[in-house]
């Protein structure tokens, strides 16, 4: 509501800080920031969803917290100071996980707590929040975590709808039954899921073409 | 002695780090295109692996484990820290990698220089604390175990990067698609090789 009073807060060059990070400067297909929890977690949507979730939360918080301490912290100890606040704002992702996804925390295994290590906030740390004030590091963080997000949700869904016939738990393409006679849906006519897209070398060679896509559309990316 | 055999492959080849968890995949991609600085790499991370997952056994063991204080006496039996397990586990990590840099710096310039700029990359390298957490899981019942652990996992991180960075240095001569060049194709060829090692799992140990 602050946001429309004051016009200043979304001049162009914060606008450009949100949408960016969206494509031209996607943090998973044009940093290559973060790629390790994208690709290991994103079998089905529900884990993918839940997890842009915690990194959009403890970037935007974390990108806060270091921006306004960006002139009491020294130099040379910042990447550790860094790693704390990280570590402070996954263990509390991780503590809400396990009261009250627990299912989703279990799936997610380590992962939750590699966010710690995920690129991507240590990254923005380094490039923007130590550099820009709050409300700057703040949109900075709402525009890589949903970009990366974003990825991840892209990447999850065709990799649960080709593998599994399902979205977010639920069988879209009909029921598998034993027989053929028994199924519905696409099953019925002989359809069967490709197994292979929820085994872990699909995630990359699915980033890969996603890449290739990206990079086909907006030729200002292409690296030669 | 057989036990110790079984991690030490297991780690290196069907639970790579990289082809079956997607551990340190940011310096992986960004670091491998030329085989002298992924060779630098590789090494500062096994070096690393080697010294952090022991020490993070024996802190998970003796502190943070659900009754590991008993030691202290009977009455800390019912502790369980393991949610500090994150918290600690970076900050040994942080400090090791600033510990090991100054050790090299002054015992070894020539190889602090190879080294360079990789060594204090390393702190934020998942790879690294995913070594500690899958240890955490792993239940190991000995310090040698985890010691062989770090450094399976660390020569299994060491051989795809060596890999991948040959691969990258042969391909800038191929006529690769303009859109799919650098990036793409390296992830392609990335999940092409975790396919190859996916056929290791087979092995029964």
């Amino acid at each position: 509501m602050m946001a429309k009073e004051k016009e200043a807060l979304f001049s162009q060059k914060n606008r450009r800080l949100l949408i960016d990070p969206l494509n031209d400067d996607n943090p998973i297909t044009v940093q290559v920031l973060g790629i390790c929890s994208a690709l290991a977690i994103t079998v089905q949507l529900k884990p993918a969803i839940v997890m842009s979730i915690a990194v959009v939360f403890v970037l935007v918080f974390g990108n806060l917290i270091v921006s306004l301490l960006r002139n009491l912290i020294p130099n040379r100890i910042r990447i550790i100071v860094q790693l704390l606040i990280v570590a402070f704002l996954v263990i509390l992702v991780d503590q809400i996980l396990k009261a009250y996804a627990y299912d989703v925390s279990k799936e997610l295994s380590v992962f939750v707590g590699l966010i710690i290590t995920n690129c991507i906030i240590m990254g923005r740390f380094e490039a923007f929040a130590l550099g820009n004030g709050p409300w700057k590091s703040i949109l900075d963080g709402i525009g890589n975590s949903v970009g990366y997000g974003a990825i991840l949700i892209i990447v999850a869904f065709f990799r649960e709808l080709l593998g599994s016939g399902k979205l977010y738990g639920y069988e879209i393409l009909g029921h598998k039954a034993k027989t053929i006679a028994e199924s519905t849906g696409l099953y019925h006519y002989g359809y069967e899921n490709n197994g292979f897209m929820l085994l872990s070398p699909m995630a990359l060679i699915t980033v890969g073409i996603l890449i290739w896509y990206q990079r086909s559309k907006n030729r200002k990316l292409i690296e030669d | 002695m057989e036990e110790l055999g079984n991690i030490f492959i297991r780690s290196i080849f069907i639970d790579n780090m990289v082809f079956a968890y997607f551990l340190g995949m940011c310096s992986y991609l960004a670091v491998s295109k030329t085989v002298k600085t992924a060779v630098g790499l590789g090494a500062a991370v096994i070096f690393v692996l080697v010294i952090t997952v022991p020490v993070n056994y024996l802190l998970d063991t003796y502190i943070l484990r659900e009754g590991a204080l008993t030691w202290l006496g009977a009455e800390y039996a019912e502790i369980d820290l393991s949610f500090l397990s994150f918290i600690m586990f970076i900050a040994v990590i942080a400090s090791m990698v600033q510990l090991v840099e100054m050790i090299v710096e002054r015992f070894a310039p020539a190889l602090y220089s190879a080294l360079g700029i990789f060594l204090p990359l390393i702190a934020v390298n998942c790879a690294i604390l995913g070594g500690s957490l899958f240890m955490q899981q792993k239940n190991f019942t000995t310090v040698t175990e985890s010691v062989v652990y770090g450094l399976g996992s660390g020569i299994g991180w060491f051989l795809a990067i060596l890999a991948i960075a040959s691969i990258r240095e042969k391909i800038t001569y191929s006529n690769v698609p303009q859109p799919l060049k650098g990036l793409g194709i390296t992830f392609i060829i990335t999940g092409l090789m975790a396919i190859a090692f996916m056929s290791f799992s087979g092995i029964k140990l």
